[in-house]
């Protein structure tokens, strides 16, 4: 137990050691350290934000998917009255047709019945004339006799 | 090797001395030297007999071995540092300097990026020299002398030499902050002035002011190497004991050692910051 050299070789040593360890120990490993804490915690911050960014994207789908069904409700009671419209224009439409084919029925009959009187009229006039010839056994004059011809068939 | 157990326990208390003998010295076995040279002790008298000029061989040489694999494994881990996942070793590292910092932190609340780097150093450097008392007693000695060398201490801190060395080196670390934070004056003043804030107390403040100043270095010196040594002349004397009875206090005090060890390291370490946290304080 001799205090010699060795006490000054000592804290040479020890000088040089925390020499060493301030210059090539400490600064890596307390900085890898640092920037480990740093990455941490951005994680946990950006973790964080991740899902509150969901909440909001929820709450975001939710309210469109309101208002999708909204407007489909609102397109679909378009869609159902532009269909009764349609059905009712069609309705419409469709009886003028009908009246109007009616109608054309009808003049078309008048005028055949028109027609057919015309023509039995004369028929029956020149009956009549016939019979009045076999009756005078004489012929008729047609031209002398037509006016009185005429008004017999305008009486018939 | 020694006979009788005083001597055995002399022996292993000697360190390995390489020293100056001067001329006319009269060696252990009669022959005297011709001209002063410098040589290994071969008895604890010769060890003693060359003064300050001598070198405990074993203390440097194990505490530098110890400190040079502490900046080694640390210097290893921070070349590959990565700011991913750890793996054990950069785990253990990393344990080791948040301790040290969480340390520093509470301690110490000026700014110096020398303070936890040095406490690092100081921590596990003296961690790791107390650390070979593990080493049985008689391993390292017997191996020695069968390299041919007489003596051989292997544990740095049960040397005085080693733990004074380290802690003049911190009496010169507190001694130059508290010139540079305080100034000369503002320093004077604090050992002047102080715990009797009178002029004419002046002489008394000094005499105490001064005696606290030199007993820090003393006291961490003393209580690192006193109670390093005391242990180990616990295990040596254990060894001394019939060989079936040794582990039954063995084992004990080698268990009672894990936690002592640490603790003188921690100690030191503690004492240190607060030292330098006291020169840092500005008045």
């Amino acid at each position: 137990m001799n205090i010699n050299l060795t006490l000054i070789g000592q804290s040479i040593a020890f000088a040089i050691f925390v020499w060493f360890c301030v210059k090539y120990v400490w600064p890596p490993i307390t900085a890898a350290m640092e920037a480990r804490q740093k990455k941490i915690a951005d994680g946990l911050s950006a973790a964080d934000r991740a899902s509150l960014d969901l909440e909001l994207a929820q709450e975001k789908a939710a309210q469109q998917m309101q208002q999708a069904k909204e407007e489909a409700a609102v397109l679909i009671d378009q869609a159902n009255k532009r269909a009764a419209q349609i059905v009712e224009a069609s309705k419409d439409d469709a009886r003028k047709e009908g009246e109007k084919l009616i109608e054309q029925a009808r003049a078309e009959i008048q005028q055949e019945r028109v027609q057919a009187r015309d023509a039995l009229r004369s028929e029956v006039a020149l009956l009549a004339i016939a019979g009045a010839e076999k009756i005078l056994e004489t012929s008729v004059d047609a031209k002398a006799h037509s006016e009185m011809l005429d008004k017999l068939a305008a009486q018939l | 090797m020694a006979d009788t157990p005083v001597e055995y326990i002399k022996h292993h208390l000697q360190n390995l001395t390489y020293g100056k003998l001067d001329a006319g010295y009269e060696r252990f076995d009669g022959t005297v030297m011709n001209e002063s040279a410098w040589t290994f002790a071969r008895t604890a008298q010769e060890a003693s007999d060359m003064g300050f000029m001598a070198v405990h061989v074993d203390t440097l040489g194990w505490s530098i071995a110890m400190g040079v694999l502490f900046l080694g494994l640390f210097r290893y881990v921070a070349k590959r540092v990565t700011t991913g996942v750890p793996g054990g070793l950069q785990n253990l590292v990393e344990v080791t300097v948040e301790f040290i910092e969480n340390l520093v932190r509470d301690g110490f609340h000026a700014r110096n990026p020398l303070i936890a780097p040095l406490a690092l150093t100081i921590f596990v450097w003296i961690l790791l020299m107390n650390m070979l008392k593990f080493i049985p007693v008689d391993y390292i000695p017997t191996l020695a002398s069968a390299l041919g060398l007489e003596y051989f201490k292997i544990v740095p801190t049960t040397d005085p030499n080693a733990t004074f060395g380290i802690s003049i080196g911190v009496f010169l670390l507190i001694i130059f902050y508290s010139l540079k934070v305080k100034g000369i004056t503002g320093f004077a003043k604090e050992l002047s002035m102080q715990p009797f804030n009178h002029w004419a107390l002046i002489p008394v403040n000094l005499v105490l002011e001064v005696l606290v100043l030199i007993v820090k270095p003393i006291s961490l010196a003393l209580r690192l190497f006193g109670n390093m040594y005391a242990g180990e002349v616990v295990f040596i004397l254990i060894a001394l004991l019939p060989l079936w009875a040794q582990w039954t206090l063995n084992l004990p005090w080698a268990i009672f050692h894990i936690l002592v060890i640490p603790l003188q390291a921690f100690i030191f370490t503690m004492l240190t910051i607060v030292y330098l946290a006291a020169a840092h304080q500005d008045h």
